[in-house]
């Protein structure tokens, strides 16, 4: 399932480390860039299968964290903060945009299948609350009125283009 | 005392909007210091400023720097490496000073890991950046690169015999990583579960090696107290709080931002005259001082007490990570907790039954309160679900890791200590005593 440049780059995140366990985490990363967003079974047995690791392993360690997405997504990942510092500068508001606009709650996609909606933790973008990512990117002091900006100019470009996706690897390895 | 710019001085991209670029950074004297310490000085002077500064650990525990790195050996070997960690997966509610320096100034970061490094014998080091740090991890991966083509990183650095690599490994979402066990657990591709200590990470840490562990901000004071000594860095602050903290603010603050202050600075200060007071003038309701997991402060407490270790140690709370959070005159405490409650619960890692179970129960019984179905006995059920999960006293914890005592203190020692009227009045009303309905879902 994955390609040969995925497994290229899993290669190199591989020598990164004394042990090639370690980058079983960009491994998925990898592989869920791959596979527009979410970490299939199919890519998760390849991910295995390349890591010297058993499957039902792989798949342990992935369903701890939340940023590996177990199944389909939109092009477009929101997630708003619902922590401390946005909470009090009322960001349940913004999940009620998220309704009226999409008709989703937290952990659902769309059904144009353009929008997921995440309630996260904090962002540690406090200063600028409230805080949203979006495909990773960062939006501050967002209000009901800009996120409603927000969910029309990404309608507007569908996809095409957006700066970071949320599963981004630098391409830098960052060793010599 | 007014702001200081020692680690801030140049993080603010509206003011160094380049700072990232190695560039700026060397004409800022960057790097300057690195060569100093890897050219001119031996590995355990180095050392011995750190432990004589009195530098202690930036990240919430507030252990000291240089005991730390006195206890890694001193002749490790090519199959017992030492390793150093940056921990970067920053992650405590209400605390962003570590974002701000991996996206705006990596290479005052890097430079205090040469430094480090050097002085504990280190050929491997690692950052351990926050998976939703996306351009952080971005920021940091590009001023790595620039420092391997200057020769700072790598082989026979500065010309020396040094040589040191520095890798980036990048989270995928889970606040128990920052905990320093969980975080080597997830950096060796696991589930980031804590190992119990003893064995401390500078016996086995990392890959079973020994390991120092140290956070963006602890790192990033490395070169400052190199260039300017011992005495400048004791200088500032309180005898057992040397130094400078950065304190992220936030909450109902005028200017919310990061402010370096030096230890010591009264609460009073920083809200008012560094954060410009309370939006719309309104009245001070609470302060969280350190993070999600410190206990809040009342007004009244509050503006007595100052921001160092043992102020705010001797006022109930801590000093943490620095996440100052100001709620106003509105602001409904409970609905508060129960925010803090679902965020343990929610990141509770699942490893020990205390903290599994108690987080999730702290969680449904304030929840219950804000549903408008509380009940009277509901408070004394919460102290003692808070108990179980930490003990008797802070410090006391009964959970495997941190974690247990952090979802706990805030209620226990927070909210019900100092609020607990609002619990009653909510569970008596079915409504909040600022006026906020059952159901509704603001704060």
């Amino acid at each position: 399932m994955l390609s040969e440049q995925a497994r290229q780059a899993i290669r190199i995140q591989m020598e990164r480390y004394p042990d090639s366990r370690s980058a079983l985490g960009q491994a998925l990363y990898i592989a869920q860039d791959e596979c527009g967003g979410w970490v299939p079974p199919e890519a998760v047995r390849d991910v295995a299968e390349q890591l010297g690791l058993e499957p039902a392993d792989v798949q342990s360690t992935m369903s701890f964290y939340t940023m590996y997405h177990k199944t389909p997504v939109g092009k477009y990942i929101v997630e708003i903060c619902h922590n401390i510092a946005c909470a009090v500068n009322g960001s349940p508001a913004l999940f009620q945009v998220m309704e009226e606009e999409c008709h989703i709650h937290p952990g659902e996609t769309s059904g144009d299948g353009l929008f997921t909606l995440k309630g996260v933790e904090c962002l540690a973008g406090c200063g600028g609350a409230c805080t949203l990512q979006l495909n990773g990117m960062y939006h501050f002091q967002v209000t009901p009125e800009r996120l409603r900006e927000i969910l029309a100019r990404c309608r507007a470009e569908n996809g095409s283009a957006s700066l970071y996706s949320a599963t981004y690897v630098p391409e830098r390895t960052g060793q010599g | 005392m007014p702001e200081v710019k020692i680690l801030t001085r140049f993080t603010s991209a509206e003011a160094y909007p380049e700072q990232y670029r190695i560039e700026r950074a060397l004409e800022n004297g960057y790097y300057e210091m690195a060569r100093q310490a890897v050219t001119e000085m031996a590995p355990d002077d180095i050392i011995e400023m750190v432990k004589g500064s009195g530098l202690r650990g930036r990240g919430g525990a507030g252990a000291p720097c240089g005991m730390k790195w006195g206890f890694m050996p001193k002749a490790p070997t090519e199959t017992r490496p030492n390793y150093l960690i940056c921990n970067a997966d920053e992650s405590e509610p209400g605390t962003y000073s570590n974002r701000e320096i991996l996206e705006n100034d990596p290479h005052q970061l890097i430079d205090g890991m040469i430094i480090a490094a050097f002085a504990l014998r280190v050929r491997r080091m690692f950052i351990y950046c926050r998976g939703e740090f996306v351009l952080g991890a971005d920021r940091v991966a590009g001023a790595i690169e620039e420092a391997y083509r200057k020769g700072f990183l790598g082989k026979n650095i500065f010309g020396t015999s040094f040589s040191t690599d520095l890798i980036l490994h990048r989270g995928a979402g889970a606040y128990i990583c920052g905990e320093e066990t969980a975080l080597m657990d997830s950096l060796e591709g696991k589930r980031g579960h804590p190992r119990s200590k003893p064995p401390f990470p500078a016996n086995a840490g990392l890959y079973g090696m020994p390991t120092t562990i140290n956070n963006v901000e602890t790192l990033c004071n490395v070169p400052h107290l190199i260039r300017h000594g011992v005495e400048w860095f004791r200088a500032m602050g309180t005898e057992k709080s040397t130094g400078t903290k950065v304190l992220s603010v936030s909450g109902h603050v005028k200017r919310p931002r990061n402010y370096e202050i030096v230890m010591g600075t009264p609460i009073q200060e920083l809200v008012y005259d560094l954060a410009g007071g309370i939006r719309e003038d309104r009245e001070l309701k609470a302060v969280i001082p350190g993070g999600s997991s410190m206990p809040m402060l009342p007004k009244d407490l509050a503006l007595k007490t100052n921001l160092d270790f043992e102020s705010l140690q001797q006022a109930g709370s801590a000093l943490g990570s620095g996440g100052f959070m100001a709620f106003d005159e509105t602001t409904d405490i409970v609905q508060v907790c129960e925010v803090i409650a679902r965020f343990y619960k929610n990141e509770s890692c699942g490893k020990c039954v205390p903290c599994r179970i108690g987080t999730d129960w702290v969680h449904k019984t304030i929840y219950r309160i804000v549903r408008g179905q509380g009940r009277m006995e509901d408070i004394e059920l919460l102290r003692g679900i808070c108990v179980n999960l930490a003990g008797e006293r802070m410090m006391d914890s009964r959970s495997f890791c941190p974690l247990g005592d952090a979802a706990a203190w805030p209620i226990i020692w927070g909210g019900l200590k100092h609020f607990q009227h609002e619990f009653e009045y909510w569970i008596r009303h079915k409504k909040s005593p600022v006026g906020r309905e059952v159901g509704v879902p603001a704060l």
